[in-house]
């Protein structure tokens, strides 16, 4: 049997070998930054910098904080927004796609398997007083964070008015917090049509 | 059908949280309420075992919710419906990066977002606080033993040391969770 390629074919496949190539590339390190950024956001950005700054070269530092910065503007997880920006600057769509499944990935594993031992040895005492322990240490962990978020959020009279409108509405009402967020974006709007947005100040 | 649920769930948490790592807690504590997949006090859980595994906070809440709920299709079909919208949002927005960066609406609303989410976080720790610190099933047996004194000494404790010490202040989370945990089994903290 005679196998002849034509150039077009031998094109087509050397593109399609080199796409592979570079689609796996971003899944493994993606998955890598995944593997050891611990509890997301913030942590992520040292690691990014050295895996897709230093390393592999695909963003420059000031892209990379560009990214950043909207992954934290933009709804989601920073990280998965993070990874798709990355993603689709160096592989298009499908580019995007791969790294956030990357950078995904190795929580799937690592949480079904832990979830799964933990379903199954809940009733023990031991892990039963283990958590109720862990769990006051939560509220301390949420605290702290809420401290943090404060700092970069409550700025003015108007954002102090908002996160005290919020909290106390979303103890005492029963509403969806998609609401609130929908709310708010009205208000954003409605103050930039105003011209009392931002910019002024 | 619990599958189709789960990522129209996460979907919707995907869309609406902004701001990253707890930002997800708001939507997961009103998903307890309304679905009844899981309880609030195994939400207080999950947050543990996010904080201390690898990976970004909000897509380990996704997977531990899912499998909890529906085992391990669970677990991917929540995490899928998570990152769904982002996707979408983030593939539109590098299309017109800069334009978006620098947009005055944009600027105003997110302004205004990032308090509303603390807000939003902040009700719900409240919630996992009462869960933790306030015992549910002696109401009126008097202001004494309404809390959980023993929790709230470790509160106290855990405070101080990740806030006012030097030298604790800046140690990994996971390190207090394993330190609560020691705590937890050494007082038997569950009461069993």
């Amino acid at each position: 049997m005679e196998i002849c390629y034509s150039n077009d074919n031998i094109f087509f496949i050397n593109w399609g070998v080199q796409k592979m190539k570079q689609l796996l590339d971003l899944f493994f390190t993606f998955a890598k930054v995944g593997v050891m950024t611990f509890g997301g956001g913030y942590a992520m950005l040292p690691i990014l910098q050295r895996e897709v700054v230093e390393n592999k070269k695909w963003a420059t530092e000031e892209e990379l904080t560009d990214y950043f910065a909207i992954g934290q503007c933009t709804p989601g997880v920073i990280a998965v927004n993070t990874a798709t920006f990355i993603g689709q600057k160096n592989c298009g769509i499908i580019g995007g796609i791969i790294a956030t499944i990357g950078v995904v990935f190795p929580s799937l594993v690592i949480i079904i398997i832990l979830a799964g031992l933990i379903t199954n040895f809940a009733n023990l005492a031991i892990v039963k007083n283990a958590f109720a322990g862990i769990r006051v240490c939560v509220c301390v962990l949420i605290f702290n964070a809420i401290c943090k978020l404060w700092k970069s959020s409550v700025k003015d009279r108007l954002t102090l008015c908002i996160f005290l409108a919020v909290t106390v509405a979303s103890c005492f009402l029963n509403i969806s917090p998609a609401i609130f967020v929908l709310v708010t974006v009205g208000i954003g709007i409605v103050l930039e049509l105003l011209g009392k947005g931002v910019n002024k100040t | 059908m619990i599958l189709l649920r789960l990522y129209w769930e996460f979907f919707k948490t995907g869309l609406f949280s902004v701001g990253g790592g707890l930002a997800t807690l708001p939507f997961l504590s009103r998903m307890a309420d309304t679905t009844g997949w899981f309880t609030h006090s195994q939400l207080a859980d999950m947050i543990a075992v996010s904080e201390s595994t690898p990976g970004p906070l909000g897509v380990n809440m996704a997977t531990y919710v899912g499998f909890v709920s529906a085992g391990i299709p669970g677990a991917i079909l929540a995490t899928l419906g998570l990152i769904t919208p982002s996707i979408v949002i983030i593939l539109i927005i590098a299309a017109f990066l800069r334009s978006f960066k620098d947009n005055r609406f944009v600027k105003t609303t997110f302004y205004c977002l990032r308090p509303a989410s603390t807000g939003l976080i902040a009700a719900a720790g409240l919630s996992v606080a009462e869960l933790t610190l306030v015992h549910s099933n002696t109401r009126n047996a008097g202001l004494l033993n309404l809390l959980d004194w023993k929790a709230i000494i470790l509160v106290l404790i855990l405070l101080i040391l990740t806030r006012r010490v030097k030298k604790t202040k800046n140690l990994h989370p996971i390190i207090w969770i394993l330190v609560s945990a020691v705590v937890g089994i050494v007082f038997n903290f569950a009461n069993v």
